[in-house]
């Protein structure tokens, strides 16, 4: 691993308001600035405002892009609207996760694709390696967009006083391109990573600045703060999103972490149709499932899961939720395990795994 | 800036001691420490009772991010904790110094308190 950080557009800003920095797949980023907690609540109740500039983006462009993606996504692009957005996994011959992605459908024949900080280059390659005879182009942008996400029941409210876009008339996965506090060629997206409203800008990385200290100065009297990893991460696990590295993986497939509605097999064919097929059909070893602990310790990445004396899984992710004020997180537990009776291992004492199907928070 | 009273001894671990006027110590963690850590969630304190060595593992502090282990600065018998602090672990980022203090000890040599940093040395370890 190289030791020299990627540093955002915004690392002064950051500096300039406190920010703890901490390395981050290969980035120098704010892990927090007031504190986990009241963050995650100014996003929940009020609004918060994340540099995910390490983020990566491409653009697939060319006559057979739409039949391109879907030769090598999960889900299917060819049917996806212009100024819509899509969420899909790209997968490995063996079903395995290259990365997750959101693809948005610029025009016809142009896609652009927001990739993971951790895996951009990986993925880039992987897909220049997919292109054959496929009439496509695809363009490593990565280092020209700056990513802000906007999010919290007053993001809207905020945002629209510093643009002339409609995002009244802006849906859930819906995105628009224009001028965001002056900025020009801005995409505004109605996505977001923390199950609260809100939205995805992508900005020219020299104008970033000035759009985050325009959200943050026309957010401060409805409470807005900045957001740093800590609470993004929380906030996404009481949302129940998965984050690659931990829920998806080459190893856990989207079958095993619960996202078979992102695998299309109405398609005829995509880069790791058949083993999803046969994992769907025969079942899988094991799968993700949802926890939370009566308790105040926080169940940590890598600790053992058990049923009766028998490991049967480990912890994904952990961390507080802060809406229920206890530990939350995933697991990959062993398939036939009985649910009921799963525990965790935290330094030597078994805690009790309350399982859940749905989000803590919706 | 962190803050470091100087009516206090520390460890590089980050603890505060402060002896007391019957000749026993109360021991916590530093602002410094608790900063660190980010918002702290949970603490874990041994029994009343328990003989403790210099550096031996006293507790956990948890928070958010991550679990760290507490070190008793000094050798000697523990003769109460901090039980409110089961309830309100977040006295641990308000009041690192005096609400949060973690454990009280009874210490097994006094000569011990001479080999902890006094503040200006801790404050320069910072």
């Amino acid at each position: 691993m190289s030791t020299e950080l990627n540093r955002t557009p915004l690392y002064d800003l950051h500096l300039e308001l406190g920010a703890r920095m901490v390395p981050f797949a290969g980035w120098e980023m704010p892990v927090q600035y007031s504190g986990i907690i009241e963050e995650h609540l100014a996003v929940r109740h009020k609004a918060g405002l994340f540099d995910v500039s390490h983020m990566g983006e491409t653009r697939v462009r060319g006559k057979d892009a739409a039949a391109f993606l879907d030769a090598i996504m999960t889900n299917e692009f060819s049917s996806l609207r212009p100024n819509h957005a899509r969420y899909t996994i790209m997968c490995y011959p063996d079903g395995g996760c290259v990365d997750d992605l959101i693809i948005y459908r610029v025009s016809h024949e142009e896609f652009f694709i927001c990739l993971n900080a951790s895996n951009a280059a990986k993925d880039i390659a992987w897909m220049k390696s997919q292109v054959g005879d496929w009439k496509v182009e695809i363009i490593d942008e990565c280092s020209q967009w700056a990513q802000l996400a906007l999010q919290g029941p007053l993001a809207e409210k905020i945002l629209s006083s510093l643009t002339d876009l409609k995002l009244d008339t802006l849906k859930r996965f819906g995105f628009l391109n224009g001028e965001v506090a002056g900025a020009q060629n801005c995409i505004v997206a109605r996505t977001g990573y923390t199950g609260s409203p809100g939205f995805e800008i992508y900005i020219p990385a020299s104008q970033s600045t000035q759009v985050a200290r325009a959200i943050l100065e026309k957010g401060k009297p409805d409470g807005l703060l900045p957001i740093g990893l800590g609470a993004r991460d929380s906030l996404r696990l009481e949302a129940g999103y998965p984050l690659y590295g931990h829920e998806l993986s080459e190893k856990i497939s989207p079958i095993q972490a619960g996202l078979s509605w992102t695998v299309k097999f109405t398609k005829p064919q995509f880069i790791g149709r058949d083993s999803l097929l046969l994992q769907t059909e025969k079942g899988v070893s094991s799968k993700v499932v949802m926890y939370s602990l009566n308790d105040r310790r926080i169940a940590r990445p890598g600790a053992t899961v058990f049923s009766g004396d028998k490991a049967v899984g480990e912890i994904l992710s952990g961390t507080l939720s802060p809406v229920l004020n206890k530990p939350i997180g995933t697991a990959l537990v062993t398939t036939g395990s009985n649910l009921d009776t799963l525990t965790v291992d935290i330094r030597g004492t078994h805690l009790p795994l309350q399982i859940t199907q749905t989000p803590f928070f919706k | 800036m962190s803050t470091v009273p100087t009516n206090l001894r520390y460890t590089k671990d980050h603890e505060w001691v402060k002896v007391e006027a019957d000749g026993t110590v109360t021991v916590g963690i530093t602002d410094y420490a608790q900063a660190a850590l980010g918002d702290v969630t949970f603490i874990d304190l041994p029994k009343v009772g328990r003989q403790l060595e210099a550096n031996d593992v006293f507790g956990t502090v948890e928070s958010v991010k991550a679990a760290s282990d507490l070190y008793s600065p000094v050798s000697g018998e523990v003769i109460a904790i901090n039980s409110s602090l089961n309830d309100t672990p977040d006295l641990v980022n308000r009041e690192p110094y005096e609400k949060a203090w973690m454990i009280k000890m009874k210490l097994k040599s006094p000569a011990e308190l001479d080999k902890l940093l006094d503040s200006s040395s801790y404050q320069s370890i910072l």
